[in-house]
């Protein structure tokens, strides 16, 4: 694997995965903001939710570009579309068994089924996250298709 | 007290509340209903307007079935509102408020309204509905049931939740449930909005809890005002509403929370005040610093300073709470108005105009924030003398002065009299050291100039009386404010001569005031009659005549202590928007001046300050 590759080309990618969500909420596109979701896994407070939940965004997408890249080693296979595949799959996981799950690992979040409580007062994203807007799927889809094409772009084979 | 039935009528705009986070606001009428309310912000899209159009605005009624009787009250020295229901078998109590607190430790709403209706005694059926509509009434809302989590309600670029502690039936673009309280049963209710997801949803249970924080939060915020003369509860009162029209994360003060409440019923007089005009900044400023809100003060001129930079030197005449230029005004199609009073308009038409009296009056507010104490760092000084070279190149100019008519521009002396304002306050922060590098003598020449003028052509000497437009012979109650500025004694024979041609002219039997000839277009103005008040406790009457006219002008606010910006002479109803931040603000001040005279403090810092010119003027009338 090639180490300082990966390393830049994550960065890289993860930046636009970032920017793309970042931009998408603050037009309006969706409500989801991922960084204060994460956040809240670890705390309460708004404002450091947000902090925190940055940097856990900023370390989980890099986290993930290295199973892409580690795709792109195991099939000797590496280009642009291959990784806007791969990253087309990863949002439909994400959207699906990802948010579908989510109030049930997330110690924030409620659930339709029981309601807000003291600690769970989080609103649950519902099936493909629709319940942060009917747009949402179709960002997070564009987001990580840009996440992958650039990491397979980017990143070089060993 | 008053009767309530299944059939309310439209409420006077008196009969209405406010409640609100220092963000947003709500209108809450007195029949338990909210029916106006506009979130994120003040001059957001609504999504309640019956304020506006009853049929199709939008509300949110709790209140009983059948003929009640209702009196409310704020929980003392809050913003917490409660209103108390008698039918013929129960009393209820209903509270209203947008939650605040300090605690940063939990997660709460970006947004939302809290209410809580309790039986006290006996049982009642009570009817809840929800009418959401969006946009000013332009668009129906779907509802959806989203299980325990409450009703939720898709809307733009936001989610609206309700969460009810009893079940809500949905129809088209309504929730609603009639139920029965018995003595000691209570319903709860949240409802919430957000723009970022996830939003929270505060468990229904944490509400009481959550009431008397807000409460405490409320009365500790109160308590910090430094005031112990007459009136002090209706001071404080109009503390408390000043308070609510600040949108503290800009530190901008909004004129009203509403917008085209009429000046006139049936009239075209309706305007767009969700936004922060510049003309107010000198008198609410000295309101915030003499009742010591210092944090409120500082932060109300950073936004001053720092807000209006897109335009500097050159000011608007009004910014929204971000610094940006007011919208273009528009007139909506689907709201009916109040009392069918056409056009509602959105967005003010008047920020195209110019008015020079801005200029004077932010460097007042520098200059009164500086002699209380406070420091004007580079920046801010560097901005200050930006403003100064403003006035100097422009103060000639006609232009369309305080009222913002619509109908040209002239050269009115309210706008001299603030041009003058300005260099002087420059003047003498020079002087003090508060202000370095600033040409100082070409702004003693230029305020020179303008004294001379506003003293020959400013002055009718057949009226024996200031005038409105230079070398006329018509009349405003901005000529009041020649004293509050310390352009000329109030005691002055000039100044008491022109008092008394305003009181034949603008003035009504029951101490009112109209803002400006000819009178009778719209109701009389609220902060005009208290410039009055506190044009005679600056020395233009006795203590007992400014304690007279107080008091006369204390017994118009509505049973909760608000004003809005006119009060229709005779029937003493309101007019105009509501609550008025501009009303309370002159209540504060007149009642600041009188406790001064009659302690017989020295006059006010920003009027001690102002000697760094010639005595004024004490030629006899004619």
């Amino acid at each position: 694997m090639n180490w300082p590759s990966w390393l830049l080309s994550g960065f890289v990618a993860n930046l636009a995965l970032t920017t793309l969500l970042a931009t998408s909420q603050g037009l309006g596109f969706t409500r989801m903001n991922i960084p204060f979701m994460l956040g809240t896994v670890i705390t309460g407070e708004r404002e450091k939710a947000r902090l925190y939940g940055f940097i856990a965004h900023l370390v989980n997408g890099w986290a993930f570009s290295l199973v892409y890249v580690l795709i792109f080693e195991a099939r000797h296979t590496v280009n642009w579309w291959f990784g806007l595949l791969l990253g087309l799959a990863h949002a439909l996981f994400v959207l699906t068994a990802g948010m579908s799950l989510l109030p049930y690992v997330h110690p924030r979040m409620a659930s339709e089924r029981h309601g807000p409580q003291a600690i769970r007062q989080l609103e649950p994203p519902g099936f493909m996250a629709l319940n942060y807007g009917y747009p949402t799927p179709v960002s997070v889809f564009l987001s990580h298709a840009a996440f992958g094409a650039i990491l397979g772009s980017l990143y070089h084979l060993r | 007290m008053l009767e309530c039935g299944a059939d309310d009528r439209i409420p006077g705009i008196e009969d209405y509340a406010i409640i609100g986070d220092c963000r947003a606001a709500a209108l809450v009428s007195r029949c338990g209903q909210i029916d106006w309310l506009c979130w994120p912000r003040f001059d957001s899209p609504s999504i309640f307007a019956a304020l506006l159009d009853q049929e199709r605005g939008g509300h949110w009624r709790i209140a009983p079935l059948g003929p009640y009787s209702a009196e409310r009250a704020y929980v003392s020295e809050s913003n917490v509102l409660e209103t108390r229901f008698r039918t013929a078998s129960g009393t209820l109590l209903l509270t209203d408020l947008m939650p605040v607190t300090e605690s940063r430790a939990s997660l709460v709403p970006d947004h939302e309204i809290v209410r809580r209706l309790s039986c006290t005694a006996g049982d009642a059926e009570v009817e809840v509905e929800l009418v959401p509509r969006a946009r000013y009434g332009g668009v129906v809302p779907a509802l959806r049931q989203a299980g325990r989590l409450g009703i939720r309600i898709e809307c733009g670029r936001g989610v609206y939740w309700l969460r009810s502690s009893i079940p809500l039936r949905l129809g088209e673009g309504v929730a609603s449930a009639p139920t029965r309280l018995k003595a000691g049963q209570s319903l709860l209710f949240s409802f919430s909005y957000a723009e970022e997801a996830p939003a929270v949803l505060p468990p229904l249970e944490e509400i009481p809890q959550r009431i008397d924080e807000c409460v405490c939060w409320w009365r500790r915020w109160a308590a910090q005002a430094q005031y112990d003369g007459e009136a002090r509860e209706e001071v404080i009162r109009s503390a408390l509403a000043l308070k609510l029209l600040i949108f503290t994360p800009s530190g901008a003060i909004v004129a009203a929370p509403t917008t085209s409440l009429p000046e006139r019923i049936g009239g075209g007089l309706n305007w767009d005040y969700r936004y922060c005009w510049l003309r107010d900044a000198s008198l609410t400023i000295r309101a915030l610093l003499e009742l010591g809100y210092w944090e409120e003060a500082a932060h109300f001129l950073d936004w001053l300073l720092h807000a209006t930079r897109l335009t500097q030197p050159e000011l608007n005449i009004a910014y929204t709470v971000f610094g940006n230029p007011m919208p273009e005004e528009w007139e909506s199609q689907t709201l009916a108005g109040y009392r069918g009073s056409r056009p509602v308009r959105i967005g003010n038409a008047a920020r195209d105009q110019l008015q020079l009296d801005v200029y004077g009056e932010v460097i007042d507010a520098a200059a009164q924030y500086a002699f209380h104490g406070g420091t004007l760092d580079r920046e801010m000084q560097k901005v200050m003398i930006g403003f100064g070279r403003y006035v100097i190149k422009h103060w000639e100019l006609p232009d369309e002065g305080i009222w913002e008519p619509r109908s040209g521009r002239r050269h009115h002396t309210h706008s001299r009299l603030l041009s003058w304002t300005a260099l002087d306050r420059l003047i003498t922060l020079c002087h003090q050291g508060k202000l370095e590098h600033a040409p100082v003598d070409e702004y003693r020449k230029q305020a020179d100039q303008i004294h001379r003028q506003i003293e020959a052509a400013g002055w009718n000497q057949r009226l024996g009386s200031y005038v409105s437009v230079l070398d006329g012979d018509q009349l405003d109650a901005s000529l009041l404010l020649l004293s509050w500025y310390g352009f000329e004694k109030a005691d002055s024979p000039r100044m008491r001569s022109t008092y008394r041609r305003l009181r034949e002219r603008l003035g009504t039997p029951d101490g009112l005031l109209y803002r400006s000839e000819p009178p009778a277009r719209e109701g009389t103005f609220a902060i005009c009659s208290f410039w009055a008040a506190e044009y005679l406790a600056l020395g233009g009457g006795t203590v007992s005549e400014a304690r007279d006219l107080l008091n006369t002008l204390l017994k118009y606010r509505n049973d909760i202590g608000l004003y809005g910006e006119e009060i229709e002479a005779g029937s003493g109803r309101f007019l105009g928007n509501f609550p008025q931040a501009f009303t309370h603000v002159g209540l504060i001040g007149a009642a600041l001046s009188l406790n001064q005279r009659q302690k017989g403090e020295q006059p006010l810092a920003h009027r001690r300050e102002s000697a760094s010119r010639a005595e004024p003027h004490q030629k006899q009338p004619a």
